[in-house]
């Protein structure tokens, strides 16, 4: 028996177009959530919620031998993650009974069901009652998975076309009487007309990234593509830490699309700490899906995120996930309105440099040639900002080993905030 | 000549046990790291520009290049920029006192990570670890020049590559019956097991056209005029060939001898079993060869081991690591003592030594007055050496310009006499480093080529 421990006093429940879940953790659609096995061993871990592994009709899905692959980094560490299984190779009845049973013994956690059937009404039609009959909260379209799928007129092959998102989220509204989560693919050139089409579907939320399209890496002796399939390979979904920057664009996309305004985001791709899932919340997103972090270390994780998440909210006086949630959303902006008049420049602190001169060559090499290489009395280096010629790039912060040793200072300024629009360097501008 | 400790015990009883044990105590000091610790340990480089550790490196290598490569899965790539720079790289990986140079230079250490990148373990990796198709450097087409070494250690063989890559021939004479210089004789067992100075001659004789000529001593069997009359250059590489000697009564008793002849002997025995151990000792000296000599004696089982120094130990040349190394090998470090007498016993062997006790008075050493004597079975003596001036005795040689006691050169390793040039320890500049003494040899040989080629064109 642990000593009890003092926890802090913050709020982490929330009530997610209309699902309520004692905390924003949701496993995403995916190989945990395979069967009540592994749903089960989540939900004893802490997960708030779990989106049931993608259901569709029977036969069902054959999966291949070999399934994943990653990017990894120098450390082995894993990157990004790459996976060619398909949805649910389990009978649908199974699913079903298995969805029922598990919803019954966690009614206080969330059960979302994912599902993916052919883009006819009639298919909606016949599974969606079933679906309502196991007492799940609600459904989650699977209109993006990248591989397999579309390939038999489902998945991406739906997502990328924003007519079929609205008519198959109508169909779900129609058919079903609990929230419909439309799941986007990244796999488009606009991310904001999918979220679009399902707003005028129904859609109570929209959740996003599915993966995106990807080639991890080549077996440069076999010549072939990982994850390997005898001697072939195919392009796969592509999720995991690396894809964060991209999936927080998209969700920011929609947050700020005055045509998607309030429509519930539940934030997927690469979250895998509490911090990914601040920021994914500071974006506008109401609840977090987690899968490769999970597949990777397990389902404890979730004990982490919500410690992490719970001591930071109570640091800064948030006392519930809505109460900073979207708040970044405001501050994220289109490049003509940023502040042509903003300048900031980089500063060394010496007492903390190791004198490594990557800053330096960074910025001689590939930048404004703003640091200067100095040898003081001792014959020691010394790097220091050449202040007249610093844009304010921020490449020697980022490329510097030291945190906190470069810093960007904000110069004082007493001219006004002027955008682009107003700029008179800018040759179309809009003339007041 | 009678052996100075024939009259002490053997190390090992002669029992296969006793000369296992002994030989795992004399295996690598500092082992190789694994593959996947390499790598994890390359990741750690910063890639510096301008890297520190390149200019704290004598000779020249571009060490954050070849971690990089390393760390990128190109041993080969890594192993060869090490090599174009130093063709001994990999026992320089073993043997030098990385600790004062490469990584004591290395921006980790600032930080609050207090640890530099283990860049001598790094490069011993790359150079183990390489695997090409032959020798990977190219030999240009013969010169018909054919220059004439002195001395087969690291400055004469790493001259000898270079000028072989150069295209000219090269033939290597060797006082000693083997070639290596202190690789072979001088460093300590467990710096360089598994007979790897051989191995890496072997290597870097298969760049073709070096012929080594052994038993051959400049001042006995040699002559300058007669190297310079048949060779087109000549390149001394002799290093230090005597040891400083106490100038005590007693210095030539049985029991006592230099460190460097017992090491020598430990180098190139094949039964450790069979060594004389010396079971209380002195080390008079404060280098890495006394810190050498003594872990050895005490690795071999001496009870009791005792450096000896006559100032503090902030004044000694051995390094931090190389102290350190002392001290968990148990060797009693005794400073502020300077040698007084040697002390015999009735037969006149050696029983100890006495010491004066000593002080600084404004810098300079005193003796105090007061005595110390440390009984012992033998004296090893390890307080320097020096240029053996006998291997100048032949009247061309006698010219050479000398400059505190050994050869005099200019800045492009050329002693005063015309054609003839030298490198290492033998010349002033010379700091008993291997990789410093490569890095002459390999400069001289750049000025030799160079010498050579531009007097041809006139001609």
């Amino acid at each position: 028996m642990k000593a009890s421990a003092k926890k802090p006093n913050v709020d982490l429940s929330i009530e997610f177009a209309g699902i309520r879940s004692p905390n924003p953790f949701w496993l995403a659609s995916a190989p945990p959530t395979d069967k009540a096995y592994n749903v089960e061993r989540a939900y004893e871990a802490g997960w708030g919620g779990v989106v049931w592994k993608t259901l569709g009709e029977d036969p069902a899905a054959v999966n291949v031998s070999s399934r994943y692959s990653a990017h990894f980094g120098k450390n082995r560490e894993v990157l990004g993650f790459n996976n060619i299984e398909l949805i649910t190779d389990r009978s649908l009845e199974i699913n079903l009974r298995e969805i029922t049973e598990v919803k019954k013994r966690w009614p206080d956690r969330a059960l979302i069901v994912s599902l993916m059937v052919p883009c006819v009404e009639e298919s909606w039609k016949a599974i969606l009652p079933l679906v309502e009959a196991t007492g799940a909260d609600g459904i989650e379209l699977n209109l993006g998975c990248p591989h397999g799928m579309p390939e038999r007129g489902m998945g991406a092959a739906v997502g990328q076309n924003p007519d079929l998102i609205e008519q198959v989220t109508r169909w779900c509204k129609q058919y079903y009487s609990k929230p419909v989560i439309v799941k986007l693919t990244p796999n488009i050139t606009d991310i904001r007309a999918p979220a679009r089409a399902a707003m005028r579907g129904g859609a109570d939320a929209v959740s996003l990234i599915n993966t995106i399209n990807s080639i991890t890496s080549i077996d440069l002796d076999n010549m072939v593509a990982k994850p390997t399939v005898g001697s072939q390979s195919t392009h796969g979904g592509y999720c995991g830490a690396a894809v964060k920057p991209i999936a927080m664009n998209m969700v920011a996309e929609i947050a700020r699309d005055p045509e998607t305004q309030g429509l519930p985001i539940c934030g997927i791709g690469g979250i895998s700490n509490w911090r990914d899932a601040a920021e994914f919340a500071a974006l506008g997103a109401g609840a977090m899906q987690v899968c490769t972090a999970a597949m990777l270390h397990g389902f404890r994780i979730v004990e982490e995120m919500q410690d992490g998440l719970a001591r930071w909210m109570a640091e800064k006086g948030y006392r519930s996930l809505a109460e900073f949630s979207g708040k970044a959303v405001a501050n994220t902006t289109d490049w003509k309105y940023l502040d042509m008049n903003f300048q900031t420049i980089a500063h060394i602190d010496q007492d903390t440099c190791i004198q490594c001169g990557r800053c330096y060559i960074a910025c001689e090499d590939t930048s404004h040639q703003s640091i200067a290489k100095l040898i003081d009395a001792s014959g020691a280096r010394r790097y220091e900002v050449i202040e007249e010629e610093c844009v304010g790039c921020n490449l020697c912060q980022i490329t510097c080993p030291v945190e906190d040793c470069i810093s960007m200072v904000p110069q004082p300024s007493d001219k006004p905030y002027m955008s682009w629009n107003e700029d008179p360097r800018n040759p179309f501008r809009e003339s007041a | 000549m009678t052996h100075p400790l024939n009259h002490l015990t053997r190390a090992g009883d002669g029992t296969r046990d006793s000369t296992t044990a002994l030989e795992a105590n004399f295996s690598d000091l500092h082992p190789p790291l694994t593959q996947r610790q390499a790598f994890i340990e390359s990741q750690r480089c910063l890639y510096c520009f301008d890297a520190p550790c390149v200019e704290a490196c004598p000779s020249d290598i571009d060490i954050p290049r070849f971690i990089r490569e390393i760390a990128e899965d190109n041993i080969n790539g890594a192993a060869q920029t090490i090599l174009e720079e130093n063709i001994l790289g990999g026992s320089c990986a073993r043997v030098c006192p990385t600790e004062i140079l490469c990584e004591q230079s290395c921006v980790r250490n600032h930080d609050a990570e207090c640890q530099p990148v283990l860049i001598g373990l790094l490069q011993r990796h790359a150079v183990d670890h390489m695997h090409f198709d032959g020798h990977p450097f190219m030999r240009a087409a013969d010169t018909g020049k054919h220059i004439a070494i002195v001395g087969a250690g690291p400055a004469g063989l790493s001259c000898a590559h270079r000028l072989a890559t150069y295209g000219h021939r090269v033939t290597i004479f060797e006082a000693e019956a083997k070639t290596g210089g202190l690789n072979e004789y001088g460093i300590a067992r467990y710096k360089l097991v598994d007979d790897y100075a051989q191995k890496e001659i072997d290597f870097l004789l298969e760049i073709g056209g070096i012929e080594i000529r052994h038993g051959q001593r400049l001042g006995d069997n040699l002559a300058l005029d007669t190297l310079q009359r048949d060779y087109d250059s000549v390149f001394l590489g002799l290093g230090l060939g005597t040891s400083r000697q106490l100038g005590l009564t007693g210095e030539h008793a049985v029991g006592l001898m230099p460190a460097t002849d017992y090491i020598k002997e430990l180098r190139q025995t094949d039964d450790l079993s069979e060594l004389p151990l010396a079971k209380r000792c002195v080390v008079i000296g404060a280098g890495n060869t006394a810190i050498d000599m003594a872990v050895q004696m005490a690795r071999l089982g001496a009870d009791a081991v005792t450096l000896v120094y006559r100032r503090g130990v902030e004044s000694m040349a051995a390094t931090g690591h190389e102290q350190e190394i002392a001290k968990a090998n148990g060797v009693r470090i005794v400073t502020w003592a300077q040698p007084e007498q040697v002390l015999l016993d009735d037969t006149g062997r050696v029983a100890g030594m006495r010491f004066a006790r000593t002080e600084s008075r404004g810098g300079a050493l005193a003796t105090t007055g007061e005595t110390l004597d440390i009984p012992a079975d033998a004296v090893f003596t390890a307080i320097g050496q020096a240029f053996d001036a006998a291997s100048l005795s032949d009247a061309r040689a006698g010219q050479l310009g000398q400059e505190a006691g050994k050869i005099e050169v200019d800045g492009n390793f050329r002693t005063s006499l015309a054609g003839v040039f030298a490198g290492g320890d033998c010349i002033a500049a010379g700091q008993d480093l291997t990789v410093q003494a490569v890095q002459h040899g390999k400069l001289a040989a750049q000025a030799i080529h160079n010498e050579i080629m531009a007097q041809q064109e006139v001609a």
